[in-house]
């Protein structure tokens, strides 16, 4: 009697125990499901700066501009309208009115500047705060000389006004950037760092639920001011599965999206199904994967031995181990960025020919040297290719395959790492403008310790050219800019080969049938893994 | 007891204060700058210069880790470097689950286990010996991530008898529990065997069989209940692994414990939060020995703490 009793109470624990805290989610037909496999960082649209939280925020917060759903064409969003002054220093916004905050608030001008000034002020520590140094006034406010940015101006409760220092024809960008969206100063003042756990934005959802490791549910927001949209009652992110298992969820209808693609180890039986074949949308995206050359480190401060190593590698052969989802870059930008040369072919594949440089630059017999790269699959086995293919012609390399945060490091250190292999790092536009490509990476200001031009390349001439290229702020003669940025490049590449472009990865967006909209959202270079807005449930 | 209790504790300090400190020295070790890693590409001087000094990284090492330990006294771990949330709050979210699975996967391997242990220390050298140590043998090599991935594909998949992976019912836990049991019960069926082959040969055994007590009186009562002790102390250390932790088998199973937490941690290097989970896996490693301790008089009563 006594051990019974003992046995139903263990019993009875352990059941209780188990049972505790868990319940079930359920999901209306209007109802999206995307499975990532790391939580969510942050909602804070001055603060999240990763792939996984960039879109999300999108469709809870906007901006003055926006692009046009599945394109890269800007258009404006909370600016119900904007002009540019003749010398391309002012910007001057109109902005819609009767737009809403999730508290109910309606958008004003001021709320626009707030949250630019957030933005610059060091004490958010926004990651963005680079793109708007531009502005009249901002690096004496970032630095605590002045109190607000005299470069942002309110003339009244529906225009905003901004100054710069010198023209910028990629300004309009800046402002669809997430950065620039617009929270309410109040909700701000009210959660202080945990803002972006308690996000209150003019998006067309807003957060509902968040559980830490386990879910982020988002619900429509009934109030969005763009007609129409959005298309979904709730968007649920199951977070922690892992690719594999989310894509047997998703062919068991339990999952709508996979938020982290499709896993590599499942790439070629999945390509080969009929029925998810149909499902998957294949993308191109504002990204190149490519080596970098310490343009400052011997031998590689000789032009000669740079063109060798872009005639020594196989490019098909590295897309190879990633499946084919790429292909073959022979330029910096990628062929979906305005300024891309299709004409220009690159250096080709000739080891023989890249012996005969090597000799001519007085390395007939080759040399050692040290190559980079983050060590997450498949970036090692690229590393090991890289390394078969410079051996090939004579260029003895170390590989150094460590973590992402070691490698940037090393990258952003004078004379430390003499090759780098981007990938895991590489270059993602943060918007679809050519000088993103410039400055940040190739631009002699970013030579510099903790940069990210890794190849170290400085050069005036073309900080010149990028700067006269930069101020042709006219919407009529952005034809001529483009072409400008188009010679910059491809006259980089002719003249210095400080990289070797490698390949321009895609994106496959699989999702299941239940889920529509035009192929373009899922392929959407901004919005990834799709325009969230925009899709639908059938 | 009491004293036993006060020592074990008084280590159990000592031995965080320890771990504690050389977590925090390796995290030095690491050639990364955590402020601009932090910042990102984009950021102005002005914003790394905050970070830096908001981290504490422009102080010296010893006042940055008097203010860590200063803090993990009051409760506060500081705030994790990607998701800005406090690091109690992110272990606190996820205990819970690791608790469920932890419990659930001894018990699995306990109920796999100690019939299979049993079995084969009564048929020793026999065929059913043999086959026991075979099936002890493939579980303990079969990597858990494949072992959890052909469970969920059969149960889940095939079958649709059992959730693909996720945390919601009590039907979630039973894969992941399985997993978790099938690896371990190899070892605990091992144990049981060698530790009741030996329990089975002493002399207070052939006394109780002379006595003419029934075979499974003698089996259950007599010789289990002594041969659980190293059993007990398995457990212990299982409590203290299990909790810093199921890295594979909650990342496949979409379980949102500590593992998982621990998993995001390490790919981008977020120190805060790896130092709060080794601390907490620390405290775990302690608790469960002190805990193996304090049962092992119910299975001995020979083992008395003054």
């Amino acid at each position: 009697m006594k051990k019974a009793f003992k046995l139903t109470a263990f019993t009875l624990i352990l059941l209780l125990i188990f049972t505790m805290g868990f319940q079930v989610y359920g999901k209306s037909n209007k109802t999206m499901t995307v499975s990532f496999q790391t939580d969510i960082t942050t909602l804070d649209p001055a603060i999240g700066y990763d792939w996984q939280n960039w879109s999300i925020i999108k469709s809870m917060f906007n901006g003055l501009m926006d692009y046009k759903p599945g394109t890269t064409q800007l258009i404006p969003d909370l600016a119900a309208s904007y002009t540019v002054s003749p010398d391309g220093k002012t910007y001057t916004f109109k902005l819609r009115q009767h737009v809403t905050f999730g508290n109910g608030r309606e958008v004003t001008a001021s709320d626009v500047k707030y949250s630019l000034e957030r933005v610059l002020d060091p004490q958010t520590q926004s990651p963005g705060s680079g793109f708007y140094t531009n502005i009249a006034g901002a690096d004496e406010f970032s630095a605590g000389k002045a109190k607000t940015v005299t470069g942002i101006t309110v003339p009244d409760k529906y225009t905003v006004k901004f100054t710069l220092v010198k023209p910028n024809a990629a300004f309009l960008h800046t402002m669809a950037l997430n950065f620039a969206f617009v929270v309410p100063k109040e909700a701000v003042a009210k959660y202080g760092k945990d803002f972006g756990h308690h996000p209150v934005g003019t998006g067309a959802f807003y957060l509902k639920e968040w559980v830490l490791g386990q879910r982020l549910v988002l619900a429509k927001n009934p109030h969005y001011h763009v007609a129409n949209q959005p298309l979904l009652d709730e968007i649920v992110f199951q977070i922690g599965l892992d690719p594999t298992v989310a894509l047997l969820k998703l062919q068991h209808g339990e999952i709508d999206l996979l938020g982290d693609g499709i896993p590599s180890s499942r790439f070629v039986e999945v390509m080969k199904d009929p029925k998810l074949k149909k499902l998957i949308v294949e993308a191109s995206q504002l990204q190149t994967g490519y080596v970098t050359i310490n343009t400052q480190m011997k031998p590689f401060d000789n032009v000669k031995v740079r063109q060798a190593l872009n005639m020594a590698v196989n490019k098909p052969r590295i897309i190879q181990v990633i499946n084919g989802r790429a292909s073959v870059a022979n330029q910096i930008l990628p062929p979906l960025m305005p300024g891309y040369d299709p004409s220009y072919k690159g250096y080709p594949y000739d080891p023989a020919g890249a012996k005969k440089l090597l000799a001519e630059a007085g390395f007939p017999n080759g040399f050692s040297t040290v190559l980079y790269a983050n060590n997450v699959d498949p970036n090692p086995r690229i590393a090991q290719m890289l390394q078969q293919d410079l051996a090939n012609i004579g260029i003895k390399v170390e590989l150094k395959t460590l973590a992402q945060s070691t490698v940037i490091e090393a990258g952003g250190t004078k004379a430390t790492a003499p090759l780098v292999w981007s990938g895991g790092m590489a270059w993602i536009a943060d918007y679809p403008d050519p000088n993103d490509f410039y400055w940040p990476i190739l631009g002699s200001a970013s030579a510099a310790p903790g940069g990210w031009n890794w190849a170290w390349y400085a050069k005036a001439e073309f900080d010149k050219r990028a700067e006269s290229a930069d101020v042709i702020s006219d919407p009529a003669q952005q034809g001529k800019r483009i072409k400008l940025w188009q010679g910059i490049f491809t006259d980089i590449m002719k003249e210095d080969a400080p990289w070797i472009p490698i390949f321009n990865e895609k994106r496959y967006a699989l999702h299941s049938a239940r889920i529509g909209g035009a192929n373009a959202l899922f392929a959407d270079p901004i919005h990834i893994p799709v325009y969230y807005n925009g899709v639908y449930a059938k | 007891m009491i004293k036993l209790i006060s020592r074990r504790i008084l280590q159990g300090i000592l031995i965080l204060i320890g771990v504690s400190f050389i977590t925090f020295l390796l995290s030095f070790a690491l050639p990364a700058d955590p402020a601009r890693m932090l910042a990102g590409k984009s950021a102005t001087p002005e914003t790394i210069a905050s970070i830096r000094h908001e981290l504490g990284l422009d102080k010296p090492m010893y006042y940055q880790y008097g203010r860590y330990l200063w803090g993990l006294l009051h409760g506060d771990m500081g705030r994790s470097y990607a998701q800005k949330t406090a690091v109690t709050e992110l272990i606190k979210s996820r205990l819970p689950a690791t608790i469920k699975l932890t419990l659930a996967g001894i018990l699995i391997e306990l109920l796999i286990a100690i019939p299979l242990g049993v079995m084969a220390a009564l048929h020793k050298n026999r065929w059913s010996d043999r086959a026991v140590m075979l099936l002890s043998f493939l579980g303990v090599s079969a990597p858990q991530f494949a072992l959890g991935l052909i469970l969920l594909y059969v149960f889940g998949y095939k079958w649709s008898i059992l959730p693909l992976g996720g945390y919601g019912t009590p039907a979630h836990i039973v894969l992941p529990a399985l997993t978790l049991g099938i690896s371990g019960a190899g070892w605990y069926a091992r144990i049981i065997r060698s530790s009741m082959v030996e329990v089975l040969g002493q002399q207070y055994i052939r006394t109780a069989k002379a006595k003419g007590i029934s075979k499974s009186r003698v089996v259950l009562k007599h010789a289990l209940k002594n041969a659980m002790l190293p059993v007990v102390s398995m457990i212990g250390l299982d409590i203290g692994v299990f909790m810093s932790g199921i890295v594979v088998v909650e990342s496949v199973f979409d379980w949102p414990g500590i593992g998982q937490l621990t998993w995001q941690a390490i790919q981008i290097i977020d120190i805060p939060v790896i130092i709060g989970v080794v601390t907490v896996s620390a405290i775990a490693i302690v608790l469960g020995n002190l805990l193996a301790d304090l049962i092992y008089p119910v299975f001995d009563p020979r083992i008395k703490y003054q």
